[in-house]
């Protein structure tokens, strides 16, 4: 029994690999993400083999409780054990749940102690970012051509998903995100690195992450913000740290270059 | 058996305006069906609308502002146009004969109830018409973006208002007949399961609908008076919002689906030819469902930056639900154990919820996991899981009523081939559309996008082919009504042998004009 789990698991998260049909959350690079994702994977077995003891009952009772099979109807209806019992063992399950949602939960929220912060500004329809620690600000928008929008040409592997200008971060460090917006409502939100806050006009909210890998992970606006909400994507950048600090070097605003992001 | 008197009241006149001005429950329960129907078709145009759009990535039939529209118009069509005003059909209908009474308690309210109706739909249809279009912000409405939004935006909220107005006294009515009308010998617990569900519905509405009311009329004067209620420059927040929106918005969800759970209560009972299997519990969690539906608004909106310790308890609270939900789930298929099943329609509608209402109530139990939620927010999983609860819950409760009553209503049957078609077309073009929505979200796509990177491309063909089937599906029960109408064989009095309300024992089918004008004695 145990080797059909597991089976089932693994093709579970086999199937997840593959991008195109994917199944499952995306790999998580985070030790937080990771833990989402196993989360999930727990809740929705629990929830499955639930979900089959529940109606394996309903179908053995459409196949062998019919009239046409000659069944004759009991006449029973209640059952104060059975009710107690099957109120108190779904609550169980649920404590069972929730503890550890919570411990999850609460170190998703501490965003004390970070090695850098970056706010991230939403706005119609591009990202702003400004680097706290480091002399580093800049606009981020999606680059992917109005042709391949409009199907006059084909699109590339990262359609909707490719912007100017990456978030780079150092790999292994706590960044903390700070979240803001210029008009409406937007939301940041990268799945492998498990992130989603929203960015409130006028009110600063908060977020970190802290990459165990380095690469390129790809997300988009998630609160609908207008007309291109489909067109303002997140590009996050992890890379060590020797590479990140040349790159704060070579991106630190100058007099000269300065964006002035709160012109 | 009652008698027939002449009380020296006339009818209302001949052809449209007795519909105007008829106060009989029964024509003003017609009309809310007809209409909810109509509403059906009109959002689910809009629904095929979005789903062609993204039936491949790029843009190829609409603009993205249009898409907008069209997502937000979908959402308020099938909530307040479609499903609502279908079980206050079923409400009209049914209330007055299951407890033996001869109508609701205020019948000319009852006509302005509905007449309501008509006018807040033709208002939020014209609104795509106005210059800058309909309102384009989603069905939820957030602020700031709803200030941005053109005059369309202003025919929406004057729409939702008179759709208020209609559910409050709608409601006003259900709760003071059902109170005051039940024929003797029916005490409270010895009514009909849908009428229960109804009584705790109407409070619901009562309670929550004027709160929609003020978030929108603070949207309009944030919009042209000059107020600040969600202008942070001004002192504002958005965020508030989003709590008094979802205050009105979780309580709403469970006005939808209750009255759906009161009719999956009469009906799989009949078809079993067995009793319901714990009444007394199913009336208390499902007024325990209903209170609980008060405090978990904020399961809406984890990812707000409230402090910890509230979406802990938000967390909590909503997994609660999960219990007396849970109850109801088993109690129904512990009425199907050991009884002697057939499966006309109705049942396979009944089935068909339970099995499918379930799975959305699971997933519903993942996202009420705040750190799982983080992930799955916005995205298509939640879209999946309120289709789920929505339309394989409450639409297809919906679909199981009319089969289980149509014969009762109009004294005729329904083609029963033909409605067992509906039932499988329905079911499996229904899952071919939704269920491959749960892996888009987990995979990480956002909703109301028009448009969107070529990792989601497989499942969304597959999804929008899924939506299709299910939409053209619906002109099929079109036809069988429209058949039974005009030539479905003649119905019995007592159409389904396990069915054992007042209107099966007691009266005719077609069940008369003026039924129970003297109450019938409730052993």
């Amino acid at each position: 029994m145990k080797k059909i789990i597991l089976t089932f698991i693994l093709l579970f998260v086999g199937f997840g690999a593959c991008a195109e049909w994917a199944v499952n959350l995306q790999q998580p690079i985070t030790e937080v993400g990771e833990s989402i994702y196993n989360l999930h994977l727990v809740i929705t077995f629990i929830c499955v083999i639930i979900f089959i003891g529940v109606f394996g009952f309903m179908f053995y009772s459409i196949y062998y409780h019919r009239k046409s099979r000659g069944h004759k109807a009991s006449q029973f209806h209640e059952n104060t054990t059975v009710e107690v019992i099957w109120t108190i063992i779904p609550f169980v399950i649920l404590i069972a749940m929730a503890w550890p949602a919570t411990k999850t939960l609460l170190i998703m929220r501490d965003t004390s102690a970070p090695d850098m912060t970056i706010k991230a500004t939403g706005y119609q329809w591009k990202w702003g970012y400004e680097y706290l620690d480091h002399d580093v600000q800049f606009y981020s928008t999606l680059t992917t051509p109005e042709n391949q929008i409009t199907n006059v040409e084909e699109k590339n592997t990262n359609y909707l998903l490719e912007v100017d200008n990456h978030v780079v971060v150092p790999v292994g460090k706590k960044v903390r995100v700070l979240t803001t917006a210029n008009d409406v409502l937007h939301a940041w939100y990268v799945p492998a690195l498990a992130v989603k806050q929203d960015a409130i006009p006028g009110f600063i909210r908060d977020t970190w992450f802290k990459a165990e890998k380095t690469g390129i992970y790809r997300g988009q606006c998630a609160e609908l913000c207008g007309k291109q909400h489909a067109y303002m994507p997140i590009v996050v950048e992890v890379v060590t740290e020797d590479q990140f600090n040349q790159w704060v070097l070579d991106n630190q605003t100058t007099k000269t270059t300065k964006l002035n992001i709160n012109e | 058996m009652e008698a027939t008197h002449d009380h020296g009241h006339h009818e209302s006149g001949s052809g449209f305006m007795k519909y105007v001005t008829t106060t009989n429950h029964k024509d003003i329960g017609s009309m809310y069906l007809w209409f909810s129907f109509v509403m059906f078709l009109t959002g689910g145009v809009m629904a095929l609308t979005i789903r062609a759009e993204l039936f491949q990535p790029g843009l190829q039939l609409v603009n993205p502002e249009f898409f907008n529209q069209m997502t937000t118009l979908h959402g308020l069509i099938m909530v307040f146009g479609a499903i609502m005003p279908a079980f206050v059909g079923f409400a009209n209908w049914q209330i007055p004969m299951m407890i033996g009474a001869p109508d609701m308690a205020f019948p000319r309210m009852n006509n302005w109830s509905f007449w309501l109706l008509p006018p807040a739909a033709i208002l939020l249809v014209l609104s795509l018409l106005v210059p800058g279009g309909s309102a384009g912000a989603g069905w939820t409405l957030y602020p700031p973006l709803t200030i941005q939004q053109g005059m369309g935006m202003d025919l929406v909220i004057f729409a939702i208002h008179i759709l208020g107005m209609s559910s409050i006294m709608g409601s006003i009515n259900i709760v003071t007949t059902i109170l005051n009308m039940r024929a003797p010998g029916m005490t409270l617990m010895k009514m009909p399961l849908f009428v229960w569900t109804w009584l705790i519905t109407a409070y619901l509405l009562i309670a929550v609908m004027p709160v929609l009311a003020g978030a929108v009329t603070m949207t309009l004067t944030d919009r042209h008076f000059d107020t600040h209620f969600f202008n942070p420059a001004g002192g504002g927040d958005p965020v508030l919002f989003q709590h008094i929106f979802w205050f009105f918005g979780h309580p709403e969800v469970y006005i939808i689906i209750i009255p759906a759970f009161g009719v999956i209560s009469q009906v799989i009972p009949a078809f079993s030819r067995k009793p319901l299997f714990g009444y007394a519990s199913m009336v208390y969690a499902t007024a325990s469902i209903a209170i609980l539906s008060f405090l978990v608004w904020a399961h809406h909106m984890y990812t707000v930056g409230m402090p910890v310790e509230a979406q802990l308890y938000y967390m909590f609270a909503t997994m609660l639900i999960a219990v007396p939900t849970g109850v109801k789930v088993f109690n129904w298929v512990a009425t199907m154990w050991k009884g002697s099943l057939t499966f006309e329609t109705p049942m396979l509608f009944a089935l068909g919820f339970l099995f499918l209402f379930t799975l959305g109530g699971f997933t519903g139990l993942v996202l009420s996991l705040t750190p799982v939620d983080v992930q799955l927010h916005d995205t298509y999983y939640v879209v999946a899981h309120f289709h789920y609860v929505m339309v394989a819950g409450a639409l297809y409760a919906a679909f199981a009523g009319v089969y289980f009553w149509l014969p009762k209503w109009i004294g005729k049957m329904y083609d029963e081939k033909l409605g067992k078609i509906h039932f499988w077309i329905s079911i499996i073009f229904f899952n071919i559309a939704f269920f491959p929505q749960h892996f888009l979200g987990l995979a990480g796509m956002p909703r109301r996008i028009p448009d969107y990177s070529v990792q989601f491309a497989d499942f969304n063909l597959v999804s929008s082919i899924g939506a299709f089937g299910f939409g053209l599906s619906q002109l099929l029960f079109l036809y069988i009504l429209l058949k039974a109408i005009r030539s479905g064989e003649k119905a019995e009095d007592k159409q389904w042998e396990g069915a054992d309300s007042l209107e099966w024992t007691h009266l005719p089918s077609p069940a008369p004009y003026h039924s129970f004008e003297e109450p019938p004695q409730v052993k």
